[in-house]
């Protein structure tokens, strides 16, 4: 399956703030966010882009 | 050996050798390959036979061998798809493909350049037999030259003004001058795109221009030359360092984002001045009839 643009997974350390229905990555502080942010844009290919100081998503393009 | 023998022969050599001198293996063009060179040499070769024959045709009065032209046509067409096809297929394995636009132009300037061949080596037969050998030599040479001028196209450098640019993040969004390029979330790759980025503006001379390089098949050409001359600084599987190239609304500048493996401004700038405006991206707004379509 081919996927264009899509939101592969949300990483946060507020989960109540990301979507319902994305992978979601918990973390305790903002170097884990990072750090699981950089992990997953290697392994899925995507993009890692910030939307708030508290959420990155990693999107397909 | 009858009268025609030496001047189809003779005219067949010219247009087999303006043939050779089209080929420009640079960095941009395909045939680096001895084998793709000898099928665009075969063919050559052909187009400069049947541009040789017609006047001989003609002269003895073999009207309908002229109906050959049409085979021409139809087999030079084919180069054109055979082109099209192979480079669209390798563009698939680029880091930084051509794209369809640009595939487009070079697979469309090989089927013309046959063509040119065809006019060359008409000219040089139909000179030798209506006047003498010095005469077609004079007439191949013009020819040439003739050919020469259509055989290179217009450059990014007349229609644009380029200017280097710094690279600025404004939260995560990574800025060339005031235009948009992209959102990059992790500061690593923030640092990473600082360190090695080049960012350029490219400003449109004219309206026309405007539209030019606002075309996505020409914004993905620079991005492609500026890539096979420079290097770039990605792998598959790393689309945060794919180089973008994004359009500013208001005045139609376009601001170009590179990581190159060769951080030379000044090469970079000279490299997008040198590349060629798309023939399927020209536009030309300012052309249109002020009272419209009543005019057509």
């Amino acid at each position: 399956m081919i996927l264009e643009k899509a939101i592969l997974a949300a990483i946060t350390d507020s989960v109540h703030k990301v979507p319902v229905g994305a992978n979601v990555f918990v973390c305790d502080t903002k170097a884990e966010m990072d750090k699981v942010a950089a992990e997953l844009e290697a392994i899925l290919d995507g993009i890692a882009h910030k939307l708030s100081n508290d959420v990155y998503i990693i999107v397909k393009h | 050996m009858n009268e025609f023998t030496v001047p189809i022969l003779f005219s067949v050599i010219i247009g087999t050798l303006s043939r050779i001198y089209m080929f420009r293996t640079d960095y941009r063009q395909y045939p680096t390959y001895p084998h793709g060179m000898i099928i665009h040499l075969a063919l050559g070769f052909i187009a400069a036979a049947l541009g040789a024959l017609v006047v001989p045709s003609i002269m003895s009065e073999e009207f309908t061998a002229v109906t050959f032209l049409t085979l021409a046509a139809s087999q030079f067409r084919e180069v054109r798809n055979m082109e099209r096809k192979t480079l669209t297929e390798m563009d698939t394995l680029e880091l930084v493909p051509r794209g369809a636009s640009y595939i487009e132009g070079i697979a469309v300037t090989f089927e013309g350049r046959n063509y040119l061949v065809i006019f060359i080596s008409f000219v040089t037969s139909l000179a030798y037999l209506s006047l003498n050998v010095w005469a077609s030599l004079v007439a191949a040479v013009l020819s040439f030259l003739v050919a020469r001028k259509y055989m290179t196209g217009s450059k990014l450098g007349k229609i644009a003004y380029i200017e280097h640019s710094t690279l600025s993040f404004e939260g995560a969004g990574l800025y060339v001058d005031n235009i948009y390029i992209m959102n990059i979330g992790i500061p690593e790759r923030q640092e990473e795109i600082l360190k090695h980025g080049l960012g350029f503006v490219i400003s449109p001379k004219n309206f026309d221009a405007r539209m030019t390089i606002g075309n996505l098949g020409q914004r993905q050409a620079i991005l492609h030359d500026l890539a096979i001359s420079l290097g770039v600084y990605r792998d598959s599987g790393t689309p945060a360092l794919v180089p973008l190239i994004k359009r500013d609304l208001d005045d139609g500048r376009i601001g170009v984002f590179i990581l190159p493996q060769n951080n030379n401004v000044e090469l970079a700038k000279k490299i997008i001045s040198q590349v060629p405006t798309l023939e399927n991206a020209i536009r030309m707004p300012t052309e249109t009839k002020e009272k419209g379509s009543d005019q057509s």
